[in-house]
């Protein structure tokens, strides 16, 4: 441990977007620090900064966390993912990114990338929801262009597709 | 980058112990979601901090060979509401966290976090009240175990002694045994809000269901920390259940509790609040202690929502 004048720094390992990473860190670092300053992650977007808006939202062991109130070494030995690991081998687009583009649920976006890693907890959790459970397990974000109805309306659909139901 | 001056990680509890020893200015870190803000805000910028988040030990719900229900600080809001412990022995605690926040606050907020700040507000603080929680605090000199009520100090202030951290959070099987409670949370928004009020009712019933045996009522926001309704408490013990026994416990509230105003409400919105919120509070404790001749009020309607991390005032 380094004198109290000095900067800190800690290594981290962690798996992201299902590979092994590794990096030093300044133990001032926020996790969304980590992923965009040293992984160029930059759908993890910095929003309000204090775990209000859900703009920086990723999922953690499979829970969803704001990485914005996260610090960076705590993320040591976790498995991190991000809006980037949904993407297909050759880029292809998930079956949720599609559907909010199917149903216009995303204006200028900057909302999007946290509200999907949500809608990837609620789809891979395999159950069905009711709009009323699904708008209590957004309600972690807060997007000001779309009035959230059609982000529900893609989250739902896809919910049902998955499950065989639409 | 936080404004942290120096970041301690603790590996298991002495250590963490020691590290507060060795940096007695040091500010212990749980799950962050008050304390990181803070630091962001600048009320806590340049702190000193020792993590304690890592300390698994301090995770999970479980049975002591007493049966006496074990909640680890560290517990998270979302695994206590799933935990099937909790769901058996204490559901409303469960349902009570469940308004914290938002389900990211929810994953990352702390049960020993909630209660270590001192505030009023807190979700989980008045149900812990109401079943009389005992809260377990580890430092230097070993373990102590003292009631909620008087971990409670003023508001913003625990006792919480130096070098110490809570480990654990107890309710008795005296405590839960019999009981059936139900929490209300008022506040403007369904999610991301802190109460403006907060009432955590439960009741043990005669063994014929008709009568009151034991009742306990407890408030978050309606004074500068948490606390029960001892004359409303009185007011019930023994009765036989009726709409006007009920309607008497809630009037008495009023000589329990003390709200003041703020921007979030008024003192005289919250005492009329408290009192519908313990009479439907009390109702609907009743029903799910068995008793079944009841006429329900909308209680979902009040039911409205979930409350921030709990980290600020009413």
């Amino acid at each position: 441990m380094s004198r109290e004048q000095n900067i800190q720094y800690k290594l981290v390992r962690c798996k992201i977007n299902g590979v092994e990473r590794e990096t030093m860190v300044d133990v001032r670092a926020s996790l969304t620090d980590m992923l965009r300053g040293d992984y160029r992650l930059s759908s993890v977007k910095k929003g309000c900064e204090v775990g209000e808006c859900g703009a920086c939202n990723v999922l953690i062991d499979g829970e969803c966390y704001n990485s914005c109130i996260y610090l960076a070494v705590w993320a040591d030995g976790k498995e991190i993912r991000t809006l980037e690991g949904l993407l297909g081998e050759n880029g292809e687009l998930s079956d949720i990114q599609q559907a909010f583009i199917d149903e216009t649920a995303v204006q200028c976006g900057f909302c999007t990338p946290g509200i999907i890693m949500s809608a990837v907890e609620i789809l891979e959790s395999g159950k069905e929801y009711t709009r009323e459970e699904l708008r209590k397990l957004l309600s972690g974000h807060l997007c000001r262009c779309t009035g959230y109805e059609n982000i529900l309306n893609a989250v739902e659909k896809t919910m049902k597709k998955r499950l065989g139901k639409l | 980058m936080y404004d942290i001056k120096a970041l301690y990680e603790a590996e298991n509890i002495s250590h963490a112990i020691q590290l507060l020893e060795k940096h007695p200015a040091a500010q212990i870190i749980a799950g962050g979601s008050d304390v990181l803000v803070q630091i962001r805000e600048g009320k806590r910028a340049g702190a000193e901090l020792v993590s304690i988040y890592g300390l698994e030990e301090l995770r999970g719900v479980c049975l002591e060979q007493d049966d006496t229900l074990r909640i680890g600080s560290l517990t998270s809001f979302s695994h206590i509401t799933r935990d099937p412990l909790i769901q058996r022995i204490i559901p409303v605690l469960g349902e009570a966290v469940d308004m914290v926040g938002g389900p990211q606050i929810r994953n990352i907020g702390t049960i020993g976090g909630n209660t270590c700040n001192g505030v009023t507000s807190a979700d989980s603080a008045s149900t812990l009240f109401a079943w009389d929680a005992v809260i377990e605090l580890t430092g230097p000199e070993g373990s102590r175990r003292i009631p909620i009520q008087e971990f409670y100090i003023r508001a913003g202030k625990v006792d919480l002694r130096p070098a110490e951290i809570q480990t654990g959070i107890l309710i008795q099987k005296k405590s839960y045994e019999g009981y059936a409670g139900h929490y209300i949370k008022y506040a403007m928004r369904n999610a991301m809000d802190i109460a403006a009020l907060g009432c955590s009712v439960n009741v043990k019933l005669t063994a014929d269901k008709k009568s009151i045996e034991d009742v306990r009522i407890a408030y978050g926001v309606a004074g500068p920390v948490p606390m029960r309704a001892v004359h409303a408490e009185e007011a019930g013990r023994g009765k036989k259940i009726t709409e006007d026994s009920i309607e008497r416990v809630s009037e008495a509230v009023l000589e329990d509790i003390m709200p003041r105003d703020s921007w979030r409400a008024s003192k005289a919105f919250r005492e009329h609040i408290s009192k519908v919120l313990c009479k439907r509070a009390l109702k609907e404790a009743i029903l799910r202690a068995g008793y079944t001749e009841l006429k329900t009020e909308h209680t979902d309607s009040l039911h409205v929502g979930t409350a921030y991390r709990g980290g600020e005032q009413g």
